[in-house]
């Protein structure tokens, strides 16, 4: 990504990059680039602080004033703990069925999103939005799509435009980003961890993904090859896999 | 987590052995006071508007966001699974700092902001992105941009 910034100033713009992972930043050597020790999708730091957000980027686009480069430099501060943390807790408590105990996950899965659902609704109403959406489908759509897949049957045939792994990829995504969503609902902050933990090893749909991953890398179809070994699962929760290649 | 030697030990490998291109560089551009800059944000978040094409694997074109979209519009399709994303879930702003330049400008810390930004997808090798990127560039100086944000994820 940072090699876009060359290409930029190549026909006349100024760049400034906020780089989250040093070693590359340093290999790219950007004309002008801000190093920062924020977890991977937090370039900015942390959610909701616009104070911490505005000294992330004016360190940031202090480096315009440089004369000469490449520069280099790390913002010194890590990012603010939650205050008040004391652990968190899904609004809804749920239990992991064992792994395809009726074959169904469909049924485990849509009785969890319906269980969610009124949490989802509120963080969409107190964030005035919701990530959920890119694959096109409703949630109940998505959930079913993934589940069928990942409890064997025939897969649904995807629209004209897309491959089935597409509609796999969106669907998972959607899917996580609801429970996610939802689980975050209620002020008190709940850690990146402790949410990616809780949808992996608390869920239902957890369990799905990880039947839909061991389907998928099986597959003769290398888009689905490649979803099942690296599109769904995080490297961080590899230990859940059966197999990791 | 910054260093490899911060990151869990799967990831840090992961990455290590990431082949990086070899982009020729050299080029440093100069301009006025920041205080005259007019910026646009380029993010590598895979963000498009709803509605717009998803991004898939080995995508090196880009998605133009209007900077008077409202967030709510505005997803998240990067193939990777790899970072957090719960914190864009909980503000746009930590992948997509619009609003903390609006602040700025209104401040007169920064001339303006521009009135469209772009997303790429940085899962995907840069070198075919380059006459994306230079798309974007000659985009942003027909607009009076001449400083642009990169904001990888």
């Amino acid at each position: 990504m940072c090699a876009l910034a060359h290409y930029l100033e190549r026909k006349g713009i100024a760049t400034v990059v906020i780089a989250l992972v040093h070693e590359h930043a340093e290999a790219i050597a950007n004309p002008r680039t801000l190093s920062v020790p924020f977890e991977l999708g937090r370039p900015l730091g942390v959610p909701d602080n616009p104070e911490f957000q505005l000294r992330v980027l004016r360190a940031a686009l202090a480096l315009l004033d440089r004369p000469a480069g490449p520069v280099l430099e790390e913002f010194p501060d890590p990012a603010p703990e939650l205050a008040d943390y004391d652990g968190w807790a899904c609004p809804v408590s749920l239990s992991q069925p064992e792994t395809g105990a009726d074959g169904s996950h469909e049924r485990h899965v849509a009785d969890e999103v319906a269980r969610l659902l009124p949490w989802w609704d509120l963080a969409k109403e107190r964030r005035s939005r919701t990530t959920v959406g890119a694959s096109g489908y409703d949630i109940e759509e998505a959930a079913r799509i993934v589940c069928r897949y990942a409890d064997g049957a025939e897969p649904d045939a995807p629209g004209p435009e897309r491959k089935l792994s597409r509609s796999l990829k969106l669907a998972c995504d959607d899917l996580m980003a609801f429970y996610t969503e939802a689980a975050a609902a209620q002020p008190g902050g709940a850690g990146s961890q402790d949410l990616s933990d809780w949808f992996w090893g608390e869920t239902a749909a957890g369990n799905a993904l990880l039947a839909l991953r061991e389907r998928a890398v099986g597959e003769d179809d290398k888009g689905m090859q490649l979803l099942g070994s690296l599109l769904v699962l995080p490297r961080s929760q590899a230990h859940r896999a059966e197999v990791w290649k | 987590m910054t260093r490899f030697a911060d990151m869990p030990e799967g990831m840090a490998k992961h990455l290590s052995r990431l082949a990086l291109p070899e982009i020729e560089g050299g080029a440093f551009v100069l301009g006025p006071p920041l205080s005259e800059r007019r910026i646009a944000v380029v993010s590598s978040a895979g963000l498009g508007r709803r509605g717009d094409r998803p991004f898939g694997p080995g995508a090196v074109d880009y998605r133009v966001l209007p900077t008077d979209s409202d967030a709510n519009d505005i997803l998240m399709s990067h193939i990777s699974v790899n970072y957090d994303r719960t914190g864009f879930q909980q503000d746009l702003n930590i992948v997509y700092p619009v609003e903390r330049l609006q602040e700025m400008a209104a401040r007169g810390e920064i001339g303006g902001v521009a009135a469209h930004h772009y997303s790429f997808m940085g899962a995907s090798d840069p070198v075919p992105m380059r006459p994306f990127a230079e798309d974007v560039a000659a985009a942003m100086q027909a607009e009076g941009v001449d400083t642009a944000l990169l904001a990888p994820v």
